[in-house]
C-alpha cells in the first residue's frame, strides 16, 4: 500500500503540479478544494489508474470520496485491486 | 483601415521623415496601398493607407482648407454620406469623397466632441498646429488599436506598438505585472499592455496633449439599466422587430465601400445572420470565407455548407491543419504582440491571408452578438450558479450544470461541497463583483503553477482581481448580475483578446478590414438596455437574436448547440508528437531558465507530457500556449527585434514609396 501511495503522489505531482510543491500536501488534502485537480483532471486521473493498475473504472467509482486525496485514492486502487485479485481466482 | 504613426516632441530633430519613416515601415503591412507623412518641427504624422473609399482622393495625412488642422486616420466612419449632408448643407465644402475628410469638417464644426457624432470603427490623431495641441480618439467598443509611450521628452504614438519600437531610443522591457494579467484574465486590463510604459488608449476613449501632457477621458461608455423592476417596457415581437430593424441598418451601412466586401461565415448564428443581411444588400453575389479543421470536435464544416446552401453566397473554406496553425504561430504573435492562451488567433491570420489572395480587403464578422446578447457559455454557467447560491447546499440545483458540461457525467452523485469548490459557489460568494468570471479566472490562475520562483516573489496574486475592480464603474454595483457578467466580456475580453488578439492585429497583417454589424453602438446600446432574460431565457442563449433570425438563416443554425469557436492546442506544437524546430529551442531548460519567466523543471515535465500526448485538459493546453507564446514575443521583441522578412517583402511590393514618404 505504501508503494502504491508513493507511486500515485509521484503522478499527482509530476503530472498536475508539475513538480512544483509549493510546501508540499498531505495525503488527505482536497484535490478539488486545493485546485490541484480541475474536472478535466479527473477525467486524467482515471486514465492514468486504469494504465498503471489494470484496473476498469464504472461511473459509479468517480467520487471524490475514491479520487479527491492520496489516502482516497489510494484505498480506492487497493480496492479495487484486491477485487481484480477475487475475480481473478474464481 | 490604415496604419497611423506620430511623434509630438519640442526638439524638431525628434519629428524628422526618418524616424515617421521606420515607424510607419514597421506597420506597412496594415496599409500597402499608399503612404504619406507630415512634419512641421513640432509634430510629426505618419499613414500607411489601405484605399477603400475614394480611392484615388483619399491620401493622408489630409489637412482642412486653411491647413491649420492634420489628420490621419485608421478606420471607417459608416455614417459619413449622412454627416457629410448635413455639414454641406451648413455650407462646409468638400474637395474628396472621404470619409477622412467629413472627419476633418465635423471637427472644425464640433471641436473635440465631435466623435460622439461618429458610428464606425477608428483610431485617429489630429494635429492642431495653431494651438499645438494633439487629438486622439479611439472607438467606443476598441476595434482599431492606437498606442503610445513617453520617451523622453517625446510622445509616440501608432497603431501597433512595434511601430513605437520602431522608433530609435524607445526601449523595449516586458511588464511582468501586465503579463500576470495575461495568465489571469488572457489579457491585459487596459490602458496597459505587456510592455513597460507602453499604453493603449482605452475604447471610448479620447485624449489631448498638450505642452507635454496627455489628458484622457472616456466619450462614451457602456452602460447598463438598474436591475429592472416590473415586466419589460414592450412585448418580445416588438424587441425583436426593433433589433432585427437596427441590425439591418448596420450591415447596409458597412457594406459601403468602393471595393468589393466579403463576410466570414463560421456556420453559427451570428456570422450566419450577418451574411444573409449583407446577402440582401450586397449588389452582387456576396463572397463567403470560413475556417475548417479536420478535428470533428472543433470542425464547424457541415453548418458551414448549410449556411452556404441556404443563402447562396461564393465560398471559400481554408482547411486549416495542426502544422500550419503550429508554423505560423510565431508570426502570429509578432502581430499579436502580446502572448495569448489559446491558438484561436492562428487560423483567423491563415483565414485573412487567403482572403487577401482572393482579392478581397473588407470582411463583415459576427462578433460581438455572445456578449451583447447572452451567448457565451459563461453565462449559462453564472445563471446555475446563482440559482445555486441562493442554496448552497441543494443537491439538485448544481445538476442543471450537466447541461453545459455533459463530460460531468456523475455529477449528481458528488457531494454539493465538492461541486461548491470547483464552481466557487458559496452564498457569501454571491455579492463579489467577479461572481460570474470565478470559475473561468480560477483556472486561468493554475497557470501561475509554471512562473519561476522569481516571478512568484515579484508579483501578489491579487493585485490583477483589484487593479480591475478599481476601474469598474459606480453603476456596476447596482446592476443585474447578468448584465455585470456581460460588461466584464464586452468591455474588457472583447477588446483586450477576441477584437484585438483575434480580430484586428490577425486581419491587419493581411491587409484585411473587418466590419463588425453587432458592434454598431446603436445596437449595442440597444441590446444593453434589453431585459437579460430575453437575451437569455433561462437557459436559451441568445433567445431574442434566434428570434430576429428565424426565416433569414437555416434552422439548422437556429437550433444547434451553441460551440465556442477553439482551434487545435498543444498538437498543433507537437505535430506526430515531435516539438516543431523552433518550439524545441524555446522550451529548452538552458533557455526557459535564462529567461527567468517560468520554472525549467515544470516546463520540462509539461513538455513531457505533451509529446506523450497526455495532454487534454484546458488548463494544461492553455499553459503552453501561454508559455510559447511568451517565449517567442521575448524573442521577437526583447532580445532581438526586428521585422526582418515582412518589411523586406513591403519595399519590395512598394518599390517608390520611400520617396513619398521622404519627400
Amino acid at each position: 500500500m505504501a508503494d502504491i501511495r508513493d507511486d500515485l503522489r509521484k503522478f499527482v505531482l509530476d503530472n498536475f503540479l508539475f513538480g512544483q510543491l509549493n510546501g508540499g500536501f498531505s495525503d488527505d488534502v482536497s484535490f478539488m478544494e486545493s485546485g490541484i485537480i480541475d474536472s478535466t483532471g479527473v477525467l486524467e486521473l482515471i486514465g492514468f489508474l486504469e494504465r498503471r493498475y489494470e484496473i476498469t473504472c464504472s461511473h459509479e467509482d468517480l467520487i471524490p470520496e475514491n479520487l479527491d486525496s492520496i489516502a482516497s485514492l489510494t484505498q480506492f486502487v487497493t480496492r479495487k485491486l484486491t477485487e481484480r485479485a477475487f475475480v481473478g481466482q474464481e | 483601415m490604415c496604419g497611423i504613426a506620430g511623434i509630438v516632441s519640442p526638439d524638431a530633430r525628434d519629428c524628422s521623415y526618418g524616424n515617421l519613416q521606420r515607424m510607419i515601415l514597421m506597420i506597412g503591412h496594415r496599409g500597402p496601398d499608399d503612404a504619406g507623412s507630415y512634419t512641421d518641427g513640432q509634430a510629426g504624422l505618419a499613414h500607411a493607407r489601405l484605399s477603400i473609399i475614394d480611392i484615388a482622393n483619399g491620401r493622408q495625412p489630409m489637412s482642412n482648407a486653411d491647413g491649420s488642422l492634420l489628420i490621419v486616420f485608421n478606420g471607417e466612419i459608416f455614417n459619413y454620406l449622412e454627416l457629410r449632408d448635413e455639414l454641406a448643407a451648413k455650407g462646409h465644402r468638400f474637395a474628396t469623397r472621404s470619409d477622412t475628410e467629413v472627419i476633418l469638417h465635423l471637427f472644425e464644426e464640433m471641436g473635440e466632441s465631435a466623435v460622439t457624432r461618429l458610428n464606425g470603427q477608428w483610431a485617429l490623431a489630429i494635429w492642431n498646429r495653431r494651438e499645438r495641441r494633439l487629438f486622439l480618439s479611439r472607438d467606443r467598443m476598441g476595434v482599431r488599436p492606437l498606442f503610445y509611450t513617453f520617451s523622453g521628452k517625446r510622445f509616440i504614438f501608432a497603431s501597433e506598438i512595434k511601430g513605437l519600437f520602431a522608433c530609435p531610443g524607445v526601449s523595449r522591457k516586458l511588464d511582468l505585472r501586465s503579463l500576470d494579467q495575461v495568465f489571469t484574465f488572457w489579457h491585459t486590463i487596459s490602458p496597459r499592455t505587456v510592455f513597460e510604459d507602453v499604453f493603449e488608449l482605452p475604447p471610448g476613449h479620447s485624449a489631448i496633449l498638450q505642452d507635454g501632457r496627455l489628458t484622457i477621458r472616456p466619450y462614451w461608455e457602456l452602460n447598463y439599466p438598474a436591475a429592472p423592476s416590473g415586466p419589460p417596457a414592450h412585448d418580445e415581437q416588438a424587441y425583436a422587430e426593433q433589433l432585427l430593424d437596427l441590425l439591418k441598418d448596420a450591415a447596409r451601412i458597412r457594406l459601403r465601400a468602393d471595393v468589393p466586401v466579403g463576410a466570414y461565415l463560421s456556420g453559427g448564428l451570428d456570422s450566419t445572420l450577418i451574411a444573409a443581411l449583407a446577402n440582401q444588400f450586397a449588389g452582387s453575389r456576396l463572397k463567403t470565407f470560413s475556417v475548417r479543421f479536420s478535428d470533428p470536435e472543433l470542425d464547424e464544416s457541415s453548418f458551414q455548407r448549410q449556411a452556404v446552401q441556404y443563402l447562396g453566397t461564393d465560398h471559400a473554406g481554408l482547411r486549416c491543419s495542426e502544422r500550419e496553425i503550429g508554423e505560423a504561430f510565431p508570426e502570429v504573435i509578432w502581430h499579436t504582440e502580446t502572448p495569448i492562451l489559446r491558438t484561436g488567433p492562428a487560423p483567423l491570420y491563415l483565414l485573412a491571408k487567403l482572403v487577401r489572395e482572393r482579392g478581397y480587403k473588407v470582411v463583415l464578422t459576427g462578433e460581438g452578438a455572445d456578449e451583447m446578447l447572452g451567448g457565451y457559455d459563461i453565462f449559462k454557467e453564472f445563471k446555475i450558479r446563482r440559482f445555486w447560491a441562493a442554496h448552497a447546499d441543494s443537491t439538485w440545483r448544481p445538476l442543471l450544470l450537466k447541461r453545459l458540461y455533459p463530460y460531468l457525467k456523475n455529477l449528481g452523485s458528488q457531494p454539493a461541497a465538492y461541486l461548491n469548490s470547483f464552481f466557487q459557489v458559496h452564498s457569501a460568494n454571491a455579492g463579489d463583483p467577479f461572481f460570474s468570471h470565478a470559475p473561468r479566472w480560477r483556472l486561468a490562475a493554475g497557470l501561475k503553477i509554471f512562473y519561476s520562483r522569481g516571478m512568484r516573489a515579484e508579483l501578489d496574486s491579487r493585485e490583477a482581481f483589484r487593479e480591475l475592480e478599481q476601474l469598474l464603474p459606480p453603476a456596476f454595483a447596482a446592476w443585474d448580475g447578468f448584465s455585470r457578467a456581460e460588461y466584464l466580456e464586452a468591455r474588457h475580453l472583447l477588446p483586450g483578446y477576441i477584437l484585438s488578439s483575434q480580430g484586428d492585429r490577425v486581419a491587419m497583417a493581411h491587409a484585411v478590414e473587418g466590419r463588425f454589424p453587432f458592434l454598431d453602438y446603436r445596437v449595442v446600446e440597444f441590446a444593453a438596455g434589453l431585459p437579460p432574460t430575453l437575451k437569455m431565457k433561462a437557459l436559451q442563449e441568445k433567445y431574442l437574436l434566434k428570434r430576429c433570425a428565424r426565416g433569414l438563416v437555416p434552422p439548422a443554425v437556429i437550433g444547434r448547440h451553441k460551440q465556442p469557436y477553439r482551434a487545435p492546442e498543444a498538437q498543433s506544437f507537437f505535430p506526430d508528437g515531435r516539438p516543431l524546430p523552433y518550439v524545441e529551442e524555446l522550451l529548452a531548460p538552458r533557455q526557459i531558465r535564462q529567461d527567468g519567466i517560468f520554472d525549467p523543471d515544470a516546463v520540462q515535465k509539461l513538455v513531457e507530457k505533451t509529446r506523450n500526448g497526455d495532454i487534454i485538459g484546458i488548463r494544461d493546453n492553455m499553459a503552453l500556449v501561454g508559455i510559447i507564446s511568451t517565449t517567442v514575443l521575448m524573442r521577437r521583441f526583447l532580445t532581438g527585434f526586428s521585422a526582418g522578412e515582412e518589411q523586406e517583402e513591403f519595399h519590395g511590393r512598394h518599390p517608390g514609396r520611400l520617396a513619398e514618404i521622404c519627400p
